[in-house]
């Protein structure tokens, strides 16, 4: 067991998923650094959603514990560990369809600065100007700014993606998780969402970041860690990843 | 319709407030013409429309639907009765008790039901609500008076009465403070809870209280990912939605001081769906139209009987009469049940965002919009319920 | 011994009626996703295929008698149903069986009705919102029952059942008791082994026929069935039909225990409802289990011994079970995961 290291923000601590006979996730023992990218690849069927759900609690880990910036998340519900912050794009995005877009990205802000829970009923929305301005400025980066009082549900898909981001950085959340960022985005939106990636990473975020996209990953990660059958196969910068053989055999085919 | 959504929504609230309160406190005059200016028929009006804006506070915010809420309005009206009898023929207390114990029974069976959504939240809340009324009819007949009633007596202690006025001949009569709780008063002082219920609710709308309930709705996945506890949310929306309806069935006792298990049954609170569906769920005014147009139609159908029918068709020929007043008759007097389950069944398959929809269909057509269709405009807006 | 002995007999028919009801509710559920809150009205329409059979039968033709006078010095009339005057004894024995008898009108009178409600208004609502579906046909039952009330009238039609099955079992003289011990009404005892053989019917015909087979397969996995060619929604349909028949043949047979009126659908409904979600949604042995355990409970919480303990049990017994079902097991007895859970 390595000991924890002072940067580590996320520690992954030897966690294993079974469902009934079938091991999902055996040893997974993973650190994530503060501010850094990290990226989890693999083939499909290698754990890697598994272990997306393992960290935000919505899968209880069968062994081991995933602890988060010096507190233990495993058995905490959701909502509990977005309020530690930690916040999470899906696979397929979730939104609040029948909200304007506007209020979409407003939302988070309200867990963020009233918590889990306030009977704020009699004060009017009109007047939070702070979270209103701070959610155009951001529509404004993403470049949803004209659609924000439309019905969410009515945008696009790649628009859906960008907008459950921005929701997420709203909160400025200490981790942020995103599952497959890019999957079924056009190009140009892809290299939009890595440019945006990119400008939060300045910010020093930290992310954690499930993809197929070979482009992305190897254009934002820090650290990449290979996950195939269920078990960590390699780990280390995109360079040491990309020239690993048992990586390539597993999961890149040699087609590099 | 306002692009800007629900910023700038203040002053168009208030309007619609003040046009709002406007309607409400002309009722006696405008309803004239309609021939249903009567108060007792008024009273109803403003009662049901208590009713239906609480139900949808629940029911058109967060999704979830309750097949119980009669529950809390006959809950309303026993404690009112019980005040009426113990303390003061004065309704504000009546009143304040009404709401408060309606609350605590909305949180008490809220905060299990809550814990299951979808249909078995509904069965949930049916359940309870057959167990108040079965129990009102059988051991809490000391309470309830069973099948009878719970009636105002002249054997009641009213103690803070007794205090001041003497013994009267008769059964009393609730009273602010001299002012008699019948007729036309009576109605009136139901119209201003029936504003200041409005107002509130306007203000739940357009709280972040309010969007939290319509995210919950929309997403109750995200919300939870999001750091919202959905919870207490939809336990608070629960208890307030309750409250209103103890409210409203403390008016009803003020108004005539009588309380029967009936009220709690499970078709009342079919009733209570049905109002809020037909105006439109989820939007600020349809529930009350909802109301208002089941209890006018209610009045007018009720009313009508063969005779009427012979007199409104005796001008077709003796053949064809009998027989159109033998299928009109299906429809009206007794059969205005009929009447009102057909044009329910109607609605949800054709018009499920109810009046309010329709009506945002016909001005859309004569605007010429459509696009307007896309714009989120969080008033009005018609969600589909969740499941 | 012998008391708990008598009142698991008195939850039976009462179960059986809740079961079949159930049966049904849970066979449209599981085949068609819907959840059909007009459910109860078919069972009252069974009960009023009973009421009109035997008004049909008991018609009768009047013959004045013009040599004997009454005390008014008008004719005496002589009243025979039709049925007896052209059917003699025959006849007789007809209006005696009225009620089972009208079984025979109840299969394709409900058969008609469940297949029209289904083609003409649930299919429309198979992709809509449970909550849509709970409401439409919530109007739906309202629709049904006040039909039935202009046609019927409000008040209770009590329905006498076959003279031979009036009088009461003696099952503790069968058992080797004493007698009057435990003593039974027949026709209690026809209800509960009438409710088995449906249900095993049922179950049969699910079990062991093609058509059955797919249903079953459809209930399990629906999306595969279509993808594999079979053309569910006729199957699904006729199912929505079947379900129809038994909850109003089991509406025909309690009509001699239950006078029926117009709301006795929506009574019936809400605790069917409660036994389907105890069964466990989507569980057709859980809805036949709940259905026999609920009523048995609902007659043990009845016994004065057991009022005397706990006041009004009886009122919410059933209730109360759902509730602590509900909460502590979700799923319902039988019930599997992720059914309406969304």
């Amino acid at each position: 067991m390595t000991t924890a290291n002072e940067n580590v923000v996320l520690h992954v601590a030897d966690v294993h998923k079974t469902f009934g006979g079938l091991h999902a996730l055996s040893d997974i023992d993973l650190q994530i650094e503060e501010g850094k990218t990290h990226a989890i690849i693999g083939p499909n069927g290698a754990g890697k959603s598994t272990l997306l759900n393992v960290v935000v609690g919505r899968l209880a880990p069968t062994r081991g514990a995933v602890v988060f910036d010096g507190q233990v998340l495993t058995g905490k519900q959701p909502h509990e560990i977005n309020q530690v912050g930690v916040a999470r794009v899906f696979q397929t995005p979730e939104i609040f369809p029948e909200l304007s877009v506007l209020q979409n990205v407003m939302a988070p802000a309200f867990a963020k600065r009233d918590g889990a829970f306030k009977l704020n009923f009699l004060s009017s929305l009109a007047d939070e100007k702070q979270i209103r301005e701070e959610a155009e400025h951001m529509l404004e980066d993403i470049g949803l700014i004209h659609q924000k009082d439309m019905h969410a549900g009515s945008l696009s898909r790649g628009d859906k993606r960008r907008m459950e981001l921005a929701m997420c950085l709203m909160q400025h959340p200490k981790l942020l998780l995103l599952d497959e960022p890019t999957a079924g985005m056009s190009r140009h939106d892809t290299n939009t969402t890595i440019e945006l990636l990119k400008k939060i990473k300045e910010r020093g975020m930290t992310k954690v970041i499930i993809e197929h996209d070979m482009h992305v990953v190897f254009s934002l990660a820090d650290k990449i860690s290979v996950l195939a059958g269920g078990r960590i196969i390699a780990e280390g910068t995109p360079e040491e990843v990309r020239n690993n053989p048992k990586v390539q055999e597993a999961y890149l085919g040699g087609a590099h | 319709m306002n692009l800007q959504g629900i910023f700038s929504m203040s002053r168009k609230d208030l309007t619609t407030l003040v046009i709002f309160s406007i309607v409400v406190l002309a009722l006696p005059i405008w309803l004239q013409p309609f021939g249903a200016a009567y108060p007792d028929l008024m009273q109803r009006f403003a009662i049901f429309g208590i009713l239906a804006i609480g139900f949808n506070i629940l029911f058109g915010l967060t999704g979830y639907l309750s097949f119980g809420h009669a529950a809390f309005l006959g809950v309303g009206s026993y404690t009112a009765v019980w005040t009426f009898k113990l303390f003061s023929m004065n309704p504000i207390p009546a009143l304040f008790f009404a709401v408060i114990m309606s609350g605590l029974f909305a949180f008490i069976i809220g905060f299990v039901s809550l814990r299951r959504s979808g249909i078995y939240f509904s069965i949930l809340t049916l359940a309870f609500a057959q167990m108040s009324y079965n129990l009102a009819y059988s051991v809490l007949t000391p309470i309830t008076n069973g099948e009878t009633g719970l009636q105002l007596e002249s054997s009641d202690p009213r103690i803070i009465d007794s205090m001041f006025v003497g013994e009267q001949a008769g059964l009393p009569v609730s009273n602010f403070f001299g002012l008699e709780m019948s007729g036309i008063p009576g109605f009136y002082f139901c119209a201003i809870f029936l504003i200041i219920g409005f107002f509130i609710t306007q203000r739940i709308f357009a709280s972040p209280f309010g969007m939290m309930l319509r995210g919950i709705k929309s997403n109750q996945t995200r919300m939870n990912y999001t750091g919202f506890n959905t919870r207490p949310y939809t336990l608070t929306a629960f208890v307030i939605s309750g409250m209103y309806a103890g409210l409203a069935g403390g008016l009803m006792a003020v108004t005539d001081p009588l309380a029967g298990a009936e009220r709690m049954q499970w078709t009342a609170s079919g009733e209570i769906v049905l109002m809020t569906i037909l105006g439109g769920v989820g939007t600020l005014l349809g529930p009350i139209v909802g109301a208002w147009l089941i209890k006018y139609f209610e009045n007018i159908f009720s009313s009508f009987n063969e005779n009427v029918l012979h007199n409104l068709f005796g001008f077709l020929p003796d053949g064809v009469e009998s027989v159109v007043v033998e299928i009109t008759s299906m429809f009206v007097g007794e059969g205005w049940h009929l009447t009102l389950g057909l044009v329910f069944v109607l609605v949800v398959t054709f018009l499920p965002g109810g009046i309010m929809e329709g009506y945002r269909r016909i001005t859309a057509m004569f605007t010429g919009g459509g696009g307007d269709g896309k714009k989120a405009n969080a008033d009005d807006k018609q969600t589909q319920p969740a499941e | 011994m012998d008391a708990i002995l008598l009142q698991l007999l008195n939850g039976l028919d009462k179960g059986g009626a809740y079961a079949l009801i159930a049966l049904g509710l849970t066979l449209v559920f599981g085949t068609l996703g819907v959840v059909n809150f007009a459910h109860g009205a078919l069972f009252m329409l069974g009960a009023f295929c009973a009421v009109t059979l035997r008004k049909l039968l008991t018609l009768e033709q009047v013959v004045l008698d013009t040599e004997n006078l009454t005390a008014w010095g008008t004719p005496t009339e002589i009243r025979t149903p039709y049925v007896e005057a052209w059917f003699g004894d025959f006849g007789a024995v007809l209006v005696n069986y009225s009620v089972p008898l009208a079984i025979l009108l109840a299969i394709p009178v409900m058969l008609a009705v469940g297949v029209a409600m289904e083609r003409g208004l649930i299919k429309h609502f198979y992709r809509r919102p449970h909550a849509e579906q709970i409401l439409v046909t919530f109007g739906l039952a309202i629709v049904l029952q006040e039909i039935i009330k202009h046609f019927f009238g409000a008040n209770p039609i009590p329905q006498p059942m076959p003279e031979n099955f009036s009088g009461a079992a003696d099952i503790g003289v069968m058992l080797g008791m004493d007698p009057n011990v435990i003593v039974y009404p027949w026709w209690r005892l026809v209800y509960f082994a009438f409710s088995v053989i449906v249900i095993g019917a049922v179950f049969a015909f699910l079990q062991f026929t093609t058509f059955g087979m797919v249903v079953r397969a459809g209930m399990a996995d629906r999306e595969t069935v279509g993808l594999i060619g079979i053309d569910i929604d006729k199957r699904f349909t006729a199912m929505f039909g079947l379900a129809a028949v038994v909850a109003g043949v089991a509406g025909v047979m309690y009509t001699p225990l239950l006078p029926p009126d117009y709301h006795l659908g929506m009574d019936f409904l809400v605790l069917t409802f409660v036994v389907v979600v105890v069964g466990g949604m989507g569980s057709l042995p859980g809805a036949v289990a709940a259905g026999f355990l609920l009523g048995i409970l609902q007659s043990f919480a009845s016994m004065t011994e057991v009022k005397a303990i706990i006041p009004g049990i009886d009122q919410i017994i059933i209730y109360l079970v759902a509730v602590i079902i509900l909460l502590v097991r979700p799923r319902g007895l039988m019930g599997r995961k992720g059914v309406m859970e969304s």
